[in-house]
C-alpha cells in the first residue's frame, strides 16, 4: 500500500504552515498524527501533493488549566490526554473518552486536534466538545477567529474551517459535577456503533443542567437540546431518562451501514444513551 | 517526479543516513532498506501492530508513519531488546509461558509490552489486556501472551528490588 508521491514540508511555526497553505491551495494538507490521513492516502482516497507536517509547531502542543478553563492544543494526542493528572481531575471526562478511542499505539500518536478537525462522523472527540460547548480557535490567513464546536459540523468532513485555516487550539470550561462517555464498537480500534457523551450537575436531588450529545448516529456529531432540557428539574428517574432519549432519537438521523440497519442503531442509541445518563447521574 | 528527502534514522542506537521518498512507510524502511526484519508486516492498515516499534518514546505503528514524519527519529525494534545469545525477559517469560505459537505477532507484542512496563511496571491482568490491545495475535487466544507479561512483571520487579 503505497500512496502517491508527495513533497514534505516540517515548518518550524505557524507563519510556515500558513504560507505553505497559501502557496500550495488545496494541493496542501496538514498532517497531526496522521492516523486519519495516512490510511486514506495509502489507499489513494486522499491525494496529497504537499503534506505540511505540524509536529515542530510547538506552540500547538500542550494542556493548560486555567480556573475552570481548559485549553488543549491541537496537537495534544490522546495519550497525553490519558496521561494528564490535573485534566483528569478537572474535566475527567476527556480522560474516559480518549481511553475509548482507538488501541495503545493509535492513541500516542492521534491528536485531539485531528480528531475534532477532520469532520469524520466517526471520531469521538466533536461529540465530547459538543458537549462541553467548546470553542474551536482556528487561524488563517486573516488571523485567529473562534467557531463554538456546535457549529463547526455542516456534513461529514465538511466543517466551517477553511481550507487555508488550521486549528490551533480547542478550550472549554470543566462545568464539574456528574459525567460520562459511553460507546458501544464492534471491536477495538472500530468506530462507535453508537457513543454518547453526557454531563449532569445535580442540586438538591434534581437535574440542574445536563448536556448530551452523540456520535456516529449522523453525518454529523448531534448535540441534542431537547434531550438535555428533558432532564432538566427531573430527578433522573426512568421516565426523564425515557423523555430524554425520546427527544435525542428524534434528532439523530444514522444510515445503514456494516454496523447494522438503521433500527439497529437506533436501538443501540437508546442503550448507550440511557448507560450515559444513569452513570453521569450516579457521579452527579 | 524526484523529490527525495535527507534522511537521519537512529535505530537500536545506530545512526542511518540515505536518501528516501517521503512517502516511503517507516516499516518498509526498516525491513527492506535497513535489513532489520523484526517488526512485520501484518495487516498494513494500522490494526494488526505486528509493526509495533518505540518511536521517540511511543509505541507505534511502523506501517502508519511516513519515513519523512520519522526523520531525527530514535527507534528501537525487537532487535534492540534482545539478542539471541541474550534474551530479553520478556522474550525468555514469552518462552516459558507458551506466549506464541506461529510467532508472527510477537516482535511486535514484546516491543510493545516492554514500552508498556516501562509505563507500569505493576499492570493488573485488566491493564495488561488494555495496554495490549492494540496487537493481534491469531494463534494464542491472548491467554498464554497475557500470563508472560505478568510473569515478566514480576521478574523485571523481582530483580529491581533485588538490586535496590
Amino acid at each position: 500500500m503505497i500512496p502517491a508521491p508527495f513533497d514534505y514540508h516540517r515548518p518550524s511555526d505557524m507563519q510556515g504552515v500558513l504560507a505553505l497553505l497559501q502557496e500550495h491551495g488545496d494541493e496542501a494538507r496538514v498532517i497531526a498524527g496522521g492516523h486519519s490521513l495516512i490510511p486514506m492516502m495509502k489507499l489513494r482516497m486522499a491525494d496529497v501533493p504537499h503534506l505540511i507536517d505540524l509536529q515542530a509547531i510547538d506552540s500547538l502542543k500542550g494542556i493548560s488549566i486555567s480556573g475552570t478553563r481548559v485549553t488543549l492544543g491541537a496537537m495534544v494526542t490522546q495519550h497525553d490526554i490519558i496521561s494528564h493528572a490535573g485534566l483528569a481531575q478537572i474535566a475527567p471526562i476527556l480522560r474516559e473518552t480518549s481511553l475509548q478511542i482507538a488501541d495503545p499505539q493509535v492513541r500516542y500518536m492521534g491528536t485531539v486536534g485531528g480528531n475534532v478537525a477532520n469532520g469524520d462522523p466517526g471520531n469521538d472527540m466533536p461529540g465530547l466538545m459538543q458537549c462541553l460547548d467548546a470553542t474551536l480557535h482556528l487561524i488563517g490567513p486573516d488571523g485567529t477567529r473562534d467557531v463554538p464546536a456546535r457549529e463547526y459540523y455542516e456534513a461529514a468532513y465538511v466543517t466551517a474551517r477553511a481550507d487555508d485555516e488550521v486549528l490551533t487550539a480547542i478550550s472549554f470550561d470543566a462545568v464539574g459535577g456528574g459525567y460520562a462517555y459511553e460507546k458501544q464498537k464492534r471491536k477495538i480500534g472500530d468506530y462507535a456503533t453508537a457513543a454518547a457523551a453526557v454531563t449532569i450537575q445535580a442540586s438538591g436531588g434534581k437535574v440542574a443542567q445536563a448536556s448530551i450529545a452523540m456520535t456516529n448516529l449522523s453525518d454529523t456529531p448531534v448535540w441534542s437540546e431537547a434531550a438535555g432540557a428533558a432532564l432538566i428539574g427531573s430527578d433522573c428517574g426512568a421516565d426523564a431518562v425515557k423523555a430524554a432519549v425520546a427527544a435525542m432519537l428524534e434528532d439523530i438521523e444514522p444510515t445503514e451501514d456494516n454496523r447494522g440497519p438503521v433500527a439497529f442503531k437506533r436501538h443501540v442509541a437508546g442503550v448507550i444513551l440511557t448507560r450515559a445518563i444513569t452513570r453521569a447521574w450516579s457521579r452527579a | 517526479m524526484s523529490n527525495k528527502m535527507h534522511i537521519t534514522l537512529t535505530v537500536n542506537g545506530e545512526e542511518h543516513e540515505f536518501l528516501a521518498e517521503p512517502r516511503e512507510l517507516l516499516i518498509y524502511t526498516l525491513r527492506e532498506r535497513l535489513n532489520i526484519t523484526g517488526p512485520h508486516i501484518g495487516c498494513e492498515t494500522s490494526h494488526c501492530g505486528a509493526c509495533t516499534v518505540t518511536l521517540n518514546g511511543k509505541s507505534v505503528k511502523a506501517c502508519t508513519m511516513f519515513i519523512a514524519q520519522a526523520n531525527g527519529a530514535q527507534v528501537t525494534t525487537i532487535e534492540g531488546i534482545g539478542s539471541p545469545d541474550n534474551l530479553h525477559v520478556l522474550q525468555k517469560s514469552f518462552r516459558e509461558h507458551h506466549g506464541l505459537q506461529c510467532g508472527y505477532c510477537t516482535p511486535g507484542m514484546i516491543t510493545r509490552a516492554s514500552k508498556l512496563l516501562e509505563e507500569n511496571p505493576n499492570p493488573t491482568e485488566e491493564e495488561v489486556r488494555f495496554g495490549m490491545a492494540g496487537n493481534m495475535c491469531r494463534c494464542t487466544g491472548y491467554q498464554n501472551i497475557v500470563k508472560s507479561i505478568l510473569a515478566a512483571a514480576g521478574e523485571l520487579n523481582a530483580a529491581k528490588e533485588a538490586a535496590e
